[in-house]
């Protein structure tokens, strides 16, 4: 058994003083699984996946991302998200950059790579994703699955160990959705450790080592895509799936 | 059966009626009250404007002769006082014999903030250049080195001194204001606190009591003769009172820019100063360039407040040169015309340049 790349260990968190959003949580993901996390709307599944790279924090319990404890200290902070790449459902691309310099950004400033290195790097990344040819023009002039498909370009371009996404396709329109996942899924099976908070089922049924599904701050359960899709282990998992998948 | 799915082939927009002659007739003699006003403000706009010829071209004395200009009171301008007294107007009290100086020192400031402008230019020998021009601006102007005379600072007056004030004050108060601007958003109680306060008391006072504030009540905390010159504090007071009005514009840009932004830019490993400089405040920025401009050219107008602390800049130095002599203090409204020509262009400059920002910046927001 490898040793786990993020461990939360009864990890709770409140929005202010009532909100209890995330209620002990227990989660291990070792290096090269690829979850996906599903849930109804306010389940916490979006606070969970933003607390690995700090975004947000916690109140209790310990939560480890690549061997460092995330907690006060900026310096571990810092040296998490270089190695956590995150994409975001509004894209979060900077829009006074073009496609090009969003990618080079981190790379400079953050990897110290000279500008023509961090270049190389950016192209090769936009030919992972399809879109070398848009590499000069403003995010803006972009199509919605376009935009998803750079920022993807943008997180890899530190060479994360981890890369997580929150509802990557929910501001899609449906036809640029495949083109997302299909990047995704190519990403999926070149080892990269993954988690996806999606409703995208197909996607989970055929990418994912293991579903986890959330209700109410908790995780209900955590099984893999055979099993959860076939015979969820709890009532609140059923009910879930029949909602979702019978319309 | 399947019909295929054909698409429409796209047709050119119906072409619209244009020309000029078209275009009056829409907009001008639509119907017949619309021609009836029309030509009522056309004759309205022409007899004004022969009055407006006449009296200032054709009836108006053009030579420094106080004697002809009295004879054509009220008939035509007086052109001549600007001749006689404009000198004394642009380049204030300063030595008669040594004008050549306030000359080349405004030039030499100029040069800078002309290169500031086009932002092929902002390099590092920018800030030489501007070490260059300011170093340059003092050392003309103050003398006392390379054999040239000292001029004491409340001889300086005119152009120099409002072009100084301004662009002295903008290019400090403008960084001051984006710090304060992002301390009054920062989580740190302490500092926070600390903008607002700064904020709200500045904004509190009018210009003029900073300014009797600056010139007259710091010295009495100083020691004797310890206190700064009044040039520098008077710039100081300019200075801290733009940079407060300034800051509640830069922060109303960074309220423009959405959370996604800081979090992309931490989730990509930037830290804090990073994120801001280059993704906050770039865009935060570009929301506000008309605000900001608006500022920069009130208080370009306001360095005029200055003459209450008896520093005779363009508008002080008018008031001085014909308040002292009766031959032609009639003139005043022409001598003010001048200056309101003078001050004019350099807004309606700022006022230009502003817009090409925008249209620049703009770029990126195309689809």
């Amino acid at each position: 058994m490898t040793e786990p790349v993020i461990r939360f260990e009864r990890v709770n968190k409140w929005y202010g003083d009532a909100f209890h959003v995330l209620r002990d949580i227990d989660l291990s993901v070792c290096a090269g699984e690829r979850i996906v996390i599903c849930g109804p709307s306010g389940s916490g599944k979006s606070t969970l996946v933003r607390c690995i790279n700090a975004l947000e924090d916690y109140q209790e319990g310990k939560l480890t991302v690549a061997g460092l404890v995330l907690g006060d200290n900026v310096k571990a902070i810092e040296a998490v998200r270089r190695q956590v790449g995150m994409v975001f459902q509004q894209f979060n691309l900077f829009p006074h950059l073009t496609v090009l310099e969003n990618l080079i950004l981190a790379p400079t400033w953050v990897a110290g790579l000279p500008r023509k290195e961090a270049i190389e790097r950016a192209m090769a990344q936009l030919e992972r994703v399809r879109i070398p040819e848009q590499a000069n023009k403003y995010p803006l002039q972009l199509s919605g699955g376009q935009q998803q498909r750079v920022a993807i370009a943008r997180a890899l371009c530190l060479t994360p160990k981890i890369m997580v996404f929150d509802e990557p396709t929910s501001a899609l329109d449906p036809e640029m959705i495949k083109e997302v996942l299909d990047v995704m899924i190519e990403l999926a099976g070149q080892g990269i450790t993954m988690l996806c908070v999606t409703h995208e089922m197909g996607f989970a049924r055929s990418v994912a080592d293991r579903i986890v599904f959330m209700d109410e701050g908790q995780v209900v359960e955590a099984s893999d895509p055979a099993q959860f899709f076939h015979e969820p282990r709890t009532e609140r998992g059923r009910a879930f799936l029949a909602s979702i998948l019978n319309h | 059966m399947d019909h295929g799915f054909v698409p429409i082939p796209a047709r050119p927009a119906p072409t619209r009626v244009s020309g000029r002659l078209a275009w009056l007739r829409h907009n001008l003699f639509a119907s017949i009250p619309n021609a009836v006003a029309t030509l009522l403000l056309l004759a309205l706009l022409g007899w004004l404007a022969s009055k407006g010829v006449r009296w200032g071209l054709l009836q108006a004395v053009f030579v420094p002769d106080a004697d002809r200009c009295q004879a054509a009171r009220g008939i035509g301008a007086c052109w001549g006082v600007v001749v006689e007294k404009g000198t004394f107007i642009l380049l204030g009290r300063y030595p008669q014999a040594q004008l050549w100086r306030p000359l080349v020192a405004t030039l030499s400031l100029l040069v800078p903030v002309l290169a500031s402008c086009s932002t092929r230019c902002w390099r590092p020998w920018l800030a030489l250049l501007w070490a260059l021009g300011l170093g340059l601006f003092f050392a003309l102007m103050a003398g006392g080195t390379l054999g040239l005379s000292k001029v004491p600072t409340d001889q300086w007056g005119g152009l120099p001194l409002t072009i100084l004030l301004s662009v002295v004050s903008m290019g400090l108060a403008f960084p001051i204001a984006v710090l304060v601007a992002l301390g009054r958003r920062s989580t740190m109680p302490a500092i926070r606190s600390l903008c607002i306060v700064y904020i709200e008391l500045i904004r509190g006072v009018p210009l003029i009591s900073v300014l009797f504030m600056a010139s007259f009540m710091l010295p009495l905390f100083m020691p004797v003769g310890k206190s700064p010159d009044v040039l520098i504090r008077v710039i100081v007071g300019i200075t801290l009172f733009a940079a407060a009005y300034m800051a509640e514009i830069v922060r109303a840009g960074l309220q423009t820019i959405g959370n996604g932004q800081a979090e992309a830019a931490a989730s990509i490993g930037l830290r804090w100063w990073q994120a801001q400089r280059k993704v906050i405040l770039p865009q935060a920025l570009a929301a506000v360039v008309p605000s900001i401009m608006n500022n920069f050219i009130a208080l370009f107008k306001d360095t005029s407040l200055v003459t209450i602390v008896s520093l005779y800049e363009l508008t002080g130095a008018l008031s001085l040169a014909l308040g002292s002599d009766p031959n032609w203090r009639p003139f005043k409204i022409e001598a003010y015309l001048f200056i309101a020509a003078i001050y004019f262009s350099c807004c309606f400059a700022m006022s230009r340049y502003s817009l090409g920002v925008e249209r620049r910046l703009r770029r990126s927001k195309a689809r």
